[in-house]
């Protein structure tokens, strides 16, 4: 109610105390807004923990690439876990983790792949 | 057959006449050059920056007739008029003043959005608030200048969002006649953001927490980004029916892409829709700039050279800062409260520049902690800005449209 009285005062030219007033109901009204969609994200992520089970990645786990290294050899020193790839062959998914290393002029050991999906 | 007539009929048709009766003309079409030298040369988001400053050029050439901005000095705007005596601009200019480019706009900018990130970590969220700080704080100001009456404060203070499309919706429902100012103000200072970021971030935080190291947040499934922008939808556009033509188009495009059954509407979204719509908007946009423009019954009515120019480029530069002000405090905040596990540096991508204001999150970071990557980190609030401001601006609209 105080809003839209607030909203029925602001003519074409609001005073300075109108304009300060504004603001802080529209930055109140910014984070209210955002704070009920934090609420309504995290009904989604529990309705769809509900439908998808405890398991809240809904993409099926593709062989990992790191576990596919033949038996006796030695993962590279920090090696940063498995890699899921999706529709990607082994050698693009090599030279997409080249890349990206060589953009952030980060050791690729040193960086952790999740998944490599083809975009189409 | 008199020569001489057709030659002086030929000096009185070309433009060039103009140039001397005008001089606004040659300073606009000086200030389109530089424009198209920052585009092309210094790549100031050279996408929209180039159609800007080519549609300025087109518009400032006197006896084009590209575009009559006078047309639309009318109330109501005479469509008929536009229709039947518009030159090409015109016509395409129908897309920006009835609101349709920008929410195609959104359209595409949703196909190309990954909400994951803000899914992953909603508390994101409230540093996308927290940078529409510049939006209000743009108000205020505009407002304590005494140069702009409310709708067109407004209207200016939405530059502070960081946001061209919901700037340049807002200003045609709010201040059609600040718009060339108010697009050419929003889409320079967005190049300008690796520029502006940085030392305000530097000045608000200490070393230690520049290198603060951020966990890696969660997986999201798919069926979360699928009900996500359909709950968005249903929940912003009855709170805020003025934002629902943006929202519902950002989150139209984003279920185009994570339903992942219409593919080729997902692509077209993203490429071919985005591209053509952004050629439309830019020139059009460019080709309100006018430094002469004949007011509806012929007088000299303000154009782009006025003092009220001068005054967006200044307030939009400090909505710029204390948008990023905002988040960035509010990152101090968050990481008081989680005792040191958020970099407050996500904080300015806050700003809805996506995804320019994250990469500055990211190399700002990365400059103090080379193993620190808060690229994915600062998406969360980089997109929530996009929603952010778009709900600002829906608010502006519901107080002063």
């Amino acid at each position: 109610m105080i809003g839209i009285a607030l909203i029925n005062q602001a003519n074409i030219n609001p005073s300075t105390r109108e304009a300060i007033m504004l603001s802080v109901l529209g930055m109140g009204i910014v984070f209210g807004v955002l704070l009920m969609i934090i609420v309504v994200i995290k009904l989604i992520s529990l309705l769809s923990g509900a439908i998808n089970g405890k398991e809240p990645a809904a993409v099926p786990a593709a062989a990992p690439v790191v576990s596919r290294i033949s038996e006796g050899m030695i993962p590279a020193a920090g090696s940063s876990g498995d890699i899921a790839l999706y529709d990607t062959s082994d050698e693009d998914a090599a030279l997409v983790m080249a890349i990206v290393a060589d953009e952030l002029k980060a050791p690729l050991n040193e960086l952790r792949f999740i998944s490599i999906r083809e975009k189409r | 057959m008199d020569i001489l007539l057709i030659f002086r009929r030929l000096v009185d048709d070309s433009g060039l006449l103009g140039l001397f009766t005008h001089w606004q003309s040659v300073v606009m079409i000086a200030i389109a050059c530089l424009l198209l030298y920052l585009a092309i040369v210094k790549e100031f988001e050279p996408l929209l920056l180039l159609g800007i400053a080519f549609g300025m050029l087109l518009a400032n050439l006197p006896g084009s007739g590209l575009m009559h901005n006078e047309f639309y000095q009318t109330t109501p705007i005479d469509y008929n008029r536009v229709l039947h005596d518009g030159g090409l601009l015109d016509i395409l200019y129908l897309g920006v003043k009835l609101g349709v480019y920008p929410c195609l706009i959104f359209l595409g900018i949703g196909a190309m959005t990954d909400f994951g990130p803000m899914l992953a970590r909603p508390s994101s969220m409230l540093l996308g608030a927290a940078a529409q700080l510049g939006i209000y704080g743009a108000f205020l100001l505009a407002r304590a200048t005494g140069m702009f009456n409310g709708p067109e404060a407004a209207a200016i203070s939405i530059i502070g969002g960081a946001d061209g499309p919901t700037a340049i919706y807002s200003a045609t429902r709010l201040a059609p006649h600040l718009l060339g100012p108010i697009a050419v103000a929003a889409y320079s200072y967005m190049a300008l953001i690796p520029l502006i970021q940085p030392p305000i971030m530097r000045v608000l935080t200490t070393k230690k927490e520049r290198q603060i190291v951020m966990k890696q947040a969660r997986t999201v499934s798919r069926t979360e980004k699928i009900i996500f922008p359909i709950a968005v939808t249903i929940f912003c556009s009855l709170l805020l029916p003025s934002v629902a033509p943006l929202i519902g188009c950002l989150m139209l495009g984003n279920l185009f892409r994570e339903c992942g059954v219409v593919e080729r509407l997902s692509e077209t979204a993203q490429n071919a829709l985005i591209n053509i719509v952004t050629i439309f908007l830019s020139v059009t946009v460019g080709a309100t700039s006018v430094g002469y423009l004949a007011g509806p019954d012929g007088v000299t009515n303000i154009g782009f050279l006025s003092a009220k120019t001068g005054g967006i480029i200044v307030l939009g530069l400090l909505a710029f800062g204390i948008a990023t002000v905002g988040g960035v405090l509010f990152g101090k905040l968050m990481c008081l409260v989680t005792r040191g596990k958020v970099n407050p540096l996500i904080g300015s991508a806050g700003v809805s520049a996506v995804p320019m204001a994250a990469r500055v999150s990211q190399d700002v970071g990365n400059k103090y902690n080379p193993r620190n990557y808060l690229l994915m980190h600062a998406m969360g609030p980089n997109v929530a800005g996009v929603i952010g401001s778009a709900i600002a601006a829906g608010f502006m609209l519901a107080v002063f449209a």
